[in-house]
């Protein structure tokens, strides 16, 4: 059996999966029209290679990836592109993205399918092709799985599958698990496969007994056919964040990965289920990632499991539910980390793991915000071992700087804190806020040091010019003098020699260009030595003060791209210069 | 679509007011000790001070501009005002409460920024100005066995009966204190504790059951998780360690650290005044030192200092050093363990 260890904090909110955890996945009928987005992350847009009016089939390629974080977009249905424009993105700001849209056939037609012979390939064309057929982190972040897969150097010890799907009302994984556990098994073991992992660790929370035994069945036959052991299905106590990828390798394996480090710093790489699945259906079936399980759940008459095309907008996907009467809002995502949607125009997308119909009685609006006593619950919740009230006493004055001294940057933003806070502090809200502060600045500051640097280069250049011309006045002077002198000397000469003395320059003069020239080197040279010193100090002062922008996961180079495109759409500042400012502007 | 709201949907059932009142429930089992012991004027005193809390609060929110109902309800003003009427004498005069009571919420709570924002417990702050002020009237303590009538307990308190000096003696700790200093050494603990009128099992007659009431609620709050152990367990091993050391060197002058959990403010203390968290240490390693300090400083205050009792001096003194404390005693974060 395995060791299992603690992560402090958690919450222990109300569970609601049995609403929907009890139905099979049902295939979703197709919609009206599918909305592609070719946003990949905040800083990637893929351009699209196909037309309005184009016919597509399931699975085709509507998208090239390009750049290392891309991935391959498909079409989920077969039919006819009958726009590429902006349109509504699920994301809280509730801005439109570049998107291919799909009118479907209703044939729902594949394209040529051929699997993918993985048994002789080797771990890079195998990346390749994960990346090619657009798979990416359906936990939640959608990181691009194939740069997960690509420990580098790294000795990746434990795969980890990430089956706790800790988050109120989602149960998508846990029928996934049920249904199809056999596939999740092959796919954990082709990514094992890729990473060079010994063993695979897949954590389940044990408040899904069902999903706990279908995948020891199939784990064990996987051992029985396979002859491999080293996969171990292990029962994690029910406490939200445990689902957190950080909790879970904290619980499986006893290690704590810290902000900025990744899993294969440390020997261990987890992905979610959905993820190994979607391996699995790609390499068997050459199945680009099209469709997903998606939960449809909360205030609704019939809950249930959904497996959707990518693209689906959600004003469909939620007739397959009847809301009730009092919905007043949909969350997409868990009720702890999701967020409410402005707008159900918007599709699913490949991240999108559930759609929580909201009422009044169901999420009740938080009682009026009361000062801070300080009495620590945030601090006992916290899964990071933050103090949170800090970091709302530093937000709340503004002195982001000591945000940082507390560690604001390795908040998770899960919400525990908010939950228990008996004075109905939103704190996960102050800290995004401070977070987005800190970003802007540094930004702020990036452009003003390439203003800056911009500005001694160039003076360094005029110097230099300067210097040049002063040296090539000095020169012509000398030219000049030595002319004169050679005349004077050729009209004293004139009537020996004329034609010889004129072309025989004069010693005197002839060393004369180098000795002009010897200053000028040396103020090149104390110049050179001045920009060395500063491009010195400019280094140090980088190596001294690491920056948050450094270092980011997709998610958070989302978030800030998010709250860069509200800061423009706000007049809080000018357009960035970083590629985010190709975000939508509606 | 929806209104303006922000992640986590999903909030626990918690608020200020339910904190506080857990807080209140948790000193009943101490009043019901002290009402049946040592008459029923206390729950006027509790009046007294919860009226006045409530006025000055209200007062005090309307000068600021404040919401009046949200804040006058959260319990945090009664919460105050119970402790104030608890560490007082019960028969003191009607207007030594309102003015302790009007000090803590205008001036310790409100002028420093209200709920949350005192740097100083209030009801700690009522008491160090009242003891300094009024220091006769502050060390007049019943005895058990008193047989003064309840309309009688009223009539000292609103003043209509002559205060008799005969009526209120000192407290046990008091008693104890001055007669050691009094009597040069003469007497020993062993026998003045064995003095039946002023003494009682293991500590002060009557007194004993009162601060055990105390130390019941307490353990209540414990359990409920409304307090951590950190700040009452530390505080009487503060106590208990000093008040045991001195207690084994000269058992003959020092009273044994049983006596001194149980006499005074110190299970007050240790379960209500250094748990609370606005004016306390939040760090773990941060409350064991403030409730350590604090058991320290209020044992040195109460047997060789000038008043009868320590722990208000002590936990103000604390409360100076709470910031520093907390600055030093971060704890390291996921991740982040064995690293500076």
């Amino acid at each position: 059996m395995l060791q299992l260890f603690k992560f402090k904090g958690g919450v222990k909110p109300e569970s609601h999966k049995q609403e929907s955890a009890n139905l099979p996945i049902r295939t979703a009928p197709l919609p009206t029209r599918v909305i592609i987005p070719l946003r990949l992350n905040s800083l990637t847009t893929a351009t699209p290679t196909v037309a309005v009016g184009d016919a597509v089939s399931k699975g085709q390629c509507i998208a090239s990836a390009e750049g290392r974080m891309s991935t391959g977009i498909h079409a989920s249905t077969s039919g006819q592109v009958i726009a590429i424009e902006d349109a509504p993105y699920p994301h809280p700001s509730g801005f439109s993205a570049r998107s291919v849209i799909i009118a479907p056939d209703g044939e729902d037609r594949w394209c040529e399918l051929t699997p993918f012979d993985e048994t002789n390939a080797d771990p890079q064309s195998l990346r390749d092709y994960l990346r090619s057929a657009g798979i990416v982190g359906l936990g939640g972040a959608g990181f691009p799985s194939h740069i997960k897969l690509s420990p580098g150097n790294a000795r990746i010890d434990t795969l980890i599958i990430n089956g706790a799907e800790c988050e109120p009302w989602i149960t998508c994984d846990d029928r996934l698990m049920r249904e199809r556990a056999t596939a999740i098994i092959a796919g954990a073991r082709i990514m094992r496969r890729v990473v060079g992992a010994q063993r695979i660790i897949v954590g389940i929370e044990d408040n899904k007994p069902e999903a706990i035994a279908a995948m020891q069945a199939a784990a064990a036959a996987e051992g029985k056919t396979n002859g491999e052991a080293g996969i171990s299905v292990v029962a994690v106590p029910t406490r939200y964040p445990a689902g957190g990828e950080k909790q879970l390798i904290r619980v499986l394996t006893g290690i704590e990965i810290p902000f900025g480090k990744l899993g294969f710093h440390y020997g261990v790489q987890c992905f979610n289920v959905g993820t190994a699945y979607a391996v699995h259906r790609a390499i068997a079936f050459g199945e680009p990632l099209v469709n997903r399980v998606v939960t449809l759940t909360g205030n609704v008459d019939q809950a249930g499991n959904w497996e959707v095309p990518i693209g689906m907008p959600i004003s469909e996907f939620i007739t397959l539910g009847t809301a009730k009467a009092d919905t007043d809002r949909y969350l997409m995502g868990g009720p702890m980390m999701g967020f409410s949607l402005p707008g159900i125009d918007a599709p699913l997308i490949k991240t999108s793991n559930c759609i929580i119909a909201g009422s009044p009685k169901l999420f009740p609006p938080p009682a009026p915000e009361m000062p801070c006593i300080r009495c620590g619950e945030c601090a006992k919740a916290c899964p990071i071992e933050l103090q949170p009230f800090e970091l709302y006493w530093h937000t709340r004055a503004k002195t982001f700087g000591k945000t940082q001294e507390y560690h604001i940057f390795d908040c998770i933003e899960c919400g525990c804190c908010s939950f228990v806070c008996p004075s109905r502090i939103p704190l996960v809200q102050y800290f995004r806020f401070a977070k987005s502060e800190i970003w802007a600045r540094e930004k702020e500051k990036n452009a003003a040091d390439q203003a800056k640097a911009r500005f001694e280069w160039k003076t360094a250049r005029d110097e230099r010019e300067k210097a040049e011309k002063a040296e090539k006045l000095a020169k012509a002077a000398a030219a000049q003098a030595a002319k004169k002198a050679a005349e004077a000397a050729a009209a004293a000469a004139a009537p020996a020699d004329g034609t010889a003395a004129a072309e025989i320059p004069p010693p005197a003069t002839a060393a004369l260009p180098p000795a002009a020239a010897t200053p000028v080197d040396a103020d090149a040279a104390r110049k050179a030595a001045i920009a060395a010193a500063m491009e010195r100090a400019r280094a140090q002062r980088e190596a001294a003060a690491p920056k948050n922008t450094d270092q980011l996961t997709p998610a958070q180079q989302r978030e800030i791209a998010a709250v860069d495109a509200l800061r423009q759409q706000a007049g809080i500042e000018p357009v960035p210069e970083i590629p985010a400012a190709e975000e939508p502007k509606s | 679509m929806s209104s303006f709201s922000t992640p986590p949907y999903l909030l626990m059932n918690a608020s200020v007011q339910r904190v506080m009142l857990q807080v209140l429930a948790a000193l009943i089992p101490g009043i019901a000790a002290y009402a049946w012991l040592f008459g029923p004027v206390i729950l006027v005193q509790l009046a007294i001070a919860t009226v006045t809390a409530l006025a000055g609060e209200a007062l005090m929110l309307k000068l600021r501009d404040k919401p009046m109902s949200l804040f006058l309800t959260d319990g945090s003003a009664v919460v105050t005002a119970w402790l104030i009427a608890l560490t007082f004498p019960p028969l003191s005069p009607w207007w030594l409460v309102v003015t302790g009571t009007l000090f803590a919420i205008v001036i310790a709570k409100h002028l420093y920024g209200g709920l949350g924002q005192n740097p100083f417990n209030p009801a700690m702050i009522a008491f160090a100005v009242c003891i300094v002020s009024f220091p006769a009237l502050m060390s007049q303590w019943p005895a058990v066995g008193l047989k003064v009538t309840f309309l009688d307990q009223i009539g000292i308190v609103f003043g209509t009966f002559p205060r008799l000096d005969a009526l209120s003696g000192a407290t046990p700790l008091d008693a104890l204190k001055t007669a050691l200093k009094l009597e040069e050494g003469q007497f020993s603990v062993a026998a003045l504790l064995a003095n039946q009128e002023l003494f009682g099992f293991f500590a002060g007659r009557g007194w004993e059951w009162v601060t055990a009431g105390y130390l019941l609620g307490g353990l209540w709050l414990w359990q409920r998780g409304i307090i951590s152990w950190h700040a009452p367990l530390s505080f009487i091993a503060g106590m208990s360690l000093l008040a045991g050391g001195l207690w084994l060197y000269n058992p003959a002058q020092f009273a044994n650290p049983l006596f001194h959990l149980f006499s005074g403010g110190a299970m007050l203390g240790a379960f209500f005044i250094v748990t609370d968290p606005v004016s306390g240490c939040t760090t773990p390693k941060g409350k064991l030192i403030f409730g350590f300090a604090a058991g320290l400083l209020a044992y040195i205050i109460r047997v060789f200092g000038g008043y009868p009792d320590g722990v208000a001096f002590a936990v103000l003194l604390m409360n100076l050093c709470v910031p520093l404390i907390d600055m030093y005693t971060q704890p390291a974060i996921f991740g982040k363990k064995g690293q500076p």
